[in-house]
């Protein structure tokens, strides 16, 4: 039925579109008007792109939805895009996040509204672009597009310090993207003239020119992972956005990364793939224990979510590199997992935040006296961070050891400290903010969630609780390409 | 012996111009105090007149003539269209800002003219005289156009510091030619290029004129180790004056990079590589590095000039068509963001104001935001940020640096252009982040809004779809060689 339409184009432009009317609204005396388009935007966006998945035929590993169309001919360069079951689960996320986002933001931001939520709808365009490029200039520029708006939205509405963070953020990820150009340009050259990404997937190369690839694109992805040791910027990044910036941030922009490694790493350079997968296991490996024991240590709400958000990236890069159809796909479920999981404990600080204009926790306490309703989801989502049985950070956690255990006994056991780690965090945090005796008069003074926000919690719980029970819906989609994946990586290109 | 006239038709636009210039002189010397309207006028209309002349003549032939001293073909076309284009976004640019500083003169208009003259004429120079006949009437003009306020003690002392440097330059450039000359016996480029083919000239002698003749085109295109007159000269000259003196010069700049070294000295190519390697990466750690520490916004769009420059001698080092066409490529591309970025710092600037400190760019999302927009689009292009122009151009840039096998200098490239970015997102960091120092309204006339809106857009349309101006600088290397 949607042979030969432009599905894609229209997931990747509508929002960017819509997201430049908003801004053309202009100044604060519009506000309505922008958060009403807004709204209805983003949830166009989300509503196109169900067919993504209603089409999607999970049979087939290789691209779907293609559209190929020359874009400037003096460098062979194409508007190429098309998605399989890595990518496409991910633009969903990212159509389903985009609409919470601007509820989140939409009595909080009072000042220069037109832009918040501009910036956000045309983000989540650019993101969809980064999922379903199949051209490495056109990906690039989608990729580094993406540093803009969140530039601004980190720059604008974030907290003290806020210029800080976010030119860390903004410098930290070129430098990344920058050595990536240079290998893309690489392959180009190596490839006899061509940027496709389909192409370099069966492009022979030697060992040393794989190793050096493999390091440039490690770089720009580790980066956006972000992997121990280059993940300083996103706990200040995260402390200083506005919710709504560090939802985004956290459920979709570290999903760049990720995809990063299974898009690009492992089909195209295989080899030092699997030479380096040690490497990348000790680096996932320390990120998921040794973050974790940083998190443990945190005042500060966000920054505490912020280091559990890397402990968490830190299995989905170890489940890439263990090689088996476990570690992969578990890694996938996590990736997925951690976007709703990320989004409702930012969202959550978000609501304390706004009342009380306090991320410490020390401020708090005694919270679930006076907001019930909000307790009982922030409880949920704590024990979702935490890895519960039949949430869904338990899936992904749990398929990751699991492909750990294959590997090396020692790999699971140190992954699977983070049961103990993870819990440990989140519940203590939880302890010290919802339970006890009313901390103060402010604490005193809170007032309940309202409806928004009990809508947009209630979203994120239905996902959290769907996919930890049912997670077949996802895994279906992303079966055969996972395997097609593993095929690849397993054949040598030297 | 008969006298045979040359066939004046390829240098139908420069004889135009020149003709038009003494109408611009003896017209505003008739027109009077209150009507110099009328030579800005002319000036437009003869810039407009010899985009036709060179638009309706142009062919991909390369023609000969003045016994071979000058050259028409498909780059020295294209090269001129884009100064003729340049030149007057100048001067509407300008015209306010001038007019409230009373140089709206008729010496203006004519210095700049007669500077166009001699970039036409360095861009179709196919002999070593014209070449420098064309580069000092660009120079000399220039260091009068930086002198025009003669009571402005910055100004005056910006053009001695060019006017020094500059002369010393020039030496440097005919000394290396006279040793060319030596060597070769000739001053024709086509009669080098075969004499040196020859091999029997002694290499040592070509070589020591090699090096002064590149001594003398980095001084002019403010490549390091030879900038130092630049961030002097940006931050003294009236901005209107820098942005001319930052635009179309390194147009003609381009046109004479490629006469001298890739017509005239291709054969040495192996000597000159080396060399411009170090120019490009010594320019572009210089500029990079060197305008983070500047508070006056001028001076740093000088350090960020030299390390662009470098970026554009790097497209030479692959030296085939590919990486010509790419520096040809980046040097529209650059001088598209400098005419933006130079026209935003003058609607910034008043009677009795100059918006010299990056301070100045405070808050301009409050004051404005669709100037705001524009030159935070520029600013990324400028750190080459996609989907904006400079980001193609660099992209391009490397590919030619990487296809000569020089995977290290395009890492070395990458990294200072990470700490570029740096300074220019400081400037939409201060447009965006912080709050307005003043709030005097930005009211620029109508034309400049326009023009304004249109190249800020430009920069980025012509991201989105790079194949014209990639296809254009294609089309003129690949009919020039």
């Amino acid at each position: 039925m949607l042979l030969g339409f432009p599905l894609l184009s229209l997931v990747i432009w509508l929002p960017i579109l819509i997201g430049l009317l908003v801004f053309a609204t202009g100044g604060d005396r519009n506000a309505p008007m922008a958060r009403l388009i807004a709204i209805i935007g983003s949830v166009l966006g989300f509503l196109v792109a169900i067919p993504l998945y209603t089409q999607f035929d999970p049979a087939l590993s290789t691209m779907q939805f293609v559209e190929k169309h020359v874009w400037f001919e003096r460098f062979n360069v194409h508007y190429h895009l098309g998605v399989d079951g890595i990518s496409m689960p991910l633009i969903l996320l990212n159509c389903f996040i985009t609409p919470l986002v601007v509820m989140a933001g939409w009595e909080v931001i009072r000042e220069r509204v037109s832009q918040y939520m501009g910036a956000f709808l045309v983000m989540s365009g650019i993101v969809n672009g980064v999922f379903s490029s199949l051209d490495t200039i056109l990906f690039y520029t989608f990729w580094e597009a993406s540093l803009i708006p969140m530039f601004l939205i980190i720059g604008i509405w974030g907290g003290p310090n806020r210029v800080y963070a976010a030119i860390k953020f903004f410098l930290y990820t070129l430098l990344g993207s920058l050595l990536m150009l240079v290998a893309f340009i690489y392959l180009y050259q190596a490839s006899d003239g061509s940027f496709s990404i389909l192409d370099y997937h069966h492009l022979p190369l030697p060992i040393e020119p794989q190793i050096l690839i493999f390091l440039a694109f490690l770089l720009a992805f580790a980066v956006k992972v972000p992997m121990w040791p280059v993940h300083t910027w996103l706990p200040d990044a995260h402390v200083e956005a506005p919710t709504g910036g560090s939802v985004l941030l956290a459920a979709i922009l570290l999903k760049m990364g990720g995809y990063g490694f299974l898009r690009f790493s492992l089909p195209i350079v295989p080899d030092a793939s699997q030479y380096l997968a040690g490497m990348m296991i000790a680096l996932s490996l320390i990120a998921v224990v040794y973050i974790g024991l940083v998190a443990l240590m945190q005042v500060d709400m966000k920054k505490l979510i912020a280091y559990s958000s890397i402990a968490h990236m830190g299995f989905v890069t170890l489940g890439f590199f263990l090689f088996n159809a476990y570690g992969l796909e578990g890694a996938m479920v996590q990736m997925i997992s951690h976007g709703f999981i990320s989004a409702a404990m930012f969202l959550c600080v978000g609501v304390l935040y706004d009342r009380l204009h306090s991320r410490q926790i020390a401020d708090y306490g005694g919270v679930v006296n006076k907001m019930p309703v909000f307790a009982a989801f922030f409880m949920l989502f704590a024990m979702a961070n935490a890895g519960l049985p039949g949430t869904s950070g338990f899936v992904g956690e749990f398929m990751v050891i699991m492909g750990a255990v294959k590997v090396n006994f020692w790999y699971a056991f140190l992954a699977a400290t983070t049961l103990i780690f993870g819990a440990a965090y989140t519940l203590w945090l939880y302890k010290r903010v919802i339970f006890g005796e009313v901390a103060s008069p402010a604490v005193e003074g809170l007032k309940d969630i309202s409806k928004r926000e009990f809508a947009i919690l209630a979203i994120l719980a239905i996902s959290v609780l769907w996919l930890g029970v049912y997670p077949f819906p996802l895994t279906e989609v992303m079966h055969a390409t996972v395997n097609e994946l593993l095929m690849h990586v397993a054949n040598s290109k030297l | 012996m008969d006298f045979l006239p040359p066939d004046f038709s390829p240098a139908y636009p420069e004889i135009f111009l020149l003709v038009m210039v003494c109408v611009v002189l003896l017209a505003d010397l008739v027109a009077g105090e209150n009507r110099r309207y009328i030579a800005y006028l002319l000036s437009q209309m003869a810039l407009f007149g010899c985009a036709l002349l060179t638009f309706i003549t142009f062919s991909a032939e390369t023609t000969y003539t003045f016994s071979g001293m000058f050259v028409d073909d498909a780059m020295a076309d294209i090269l001129k269209l884009m100064v003729y284009i340049t030149v007057a976004a100048v001067l509407v640019y300008s015209r306010s800002y001038i007019s409230v500083r009373g140089m709206f003169t008729g010496e203006f208009f004519s210095l700049v003219l007669f500077a166009t003259l001699g970039m036409m004429v360095m861009i179709s120079a196919s002999h070593f005289l014209t070449l420098y006949l064309g580069l000092e009437l660009l120079s000399l003009s220039l260091y009068a156009l930086v002198a025009l306020q003669r009571d402005n003690a910055t100004a005056t002392e910006a053009a001695m510091k060019f006017f020094v440097l500059g002369a010393l330059a020039s030496g440097f450039l005919l000394y290396g030619m006279s040793m060319v000359y030596g060597a070769t016996g000739s001053l024709h480029i086509a009669d080098i290029t075969q004499a040196i083919q020859s091999g029997v000239i002694s290499h040592e002698v070509l070589v020591v004129g090699l090096v002064f003749i590149v001594a003398g085109i980095s001084f002019k295109l403010s490549a390091a180790p030879f900038h130092m007159w630049a961030p002097d000269v940006y931050q003294g000259a009236p901005t209107a004056i820098t942005l001319f003196i930052g635009s179309a010069p390194k147009l003609a700049a381009f046109g004479f990079v490629m006469r001298l070294l890739v017509d005239g000295l291709g054969e040495m190519v192996a000597d000159w590589q080396g060399m411009l390697i170090i120019l490009a990466v010594m320019s572009m750690a210089v500029g990079n590095i060197a305008a983070i520490a500047q508070t006056n916004i001028k001076r740093m769009l000088a350090y960020s000039t030299i390390s662009h420059m470098g970026f554009l001698i790097l497209g030479f080092i692959s030296a085939d068509t590919n990486g010509y066409s790419s520096a040809m490529f980046y040097v529209i591309a650059y001088v598209l963001m400098t005419l933006g970025t130079f026209a935003i710092i003058m609607i910034l600037s008043r009677e009795g104001f100059e918006a010299e400190n990056i301070d100045d760019f405070k808050g301009l999302n409050k004051r404005n935001p669709w100037y705001a927009f524009v030159t935070m689009l520029l600013m990324l292009s400028m750190a080459g940020i996609p989907p904006m122009i400079g980001f193609y151009a660099k992209l391009s840039v490397l590919q030619a640096v990487l296809s000569a096998g020089f995977i290290w200098l395009a890492i070395v490239a990458v990294l200072l252009s990470v700490i570029g970015a740096f300074y220019y997102l400081r400037i939409v960091k201060l447009m965006y982040f912080d709050e307005p120092v003043s709030n005097e309204p930005i009211l620029p006339h109508g034309d400049v809004k326009v023009l304004i809106s249109v190249n800020g857009l430009a920069v980025i349309a012509l991201g989105i779809f790079p194949q014209m101006l990639m296809g254009l600088s294609l089309y003129a290397i690949q009919n020039s060689m």
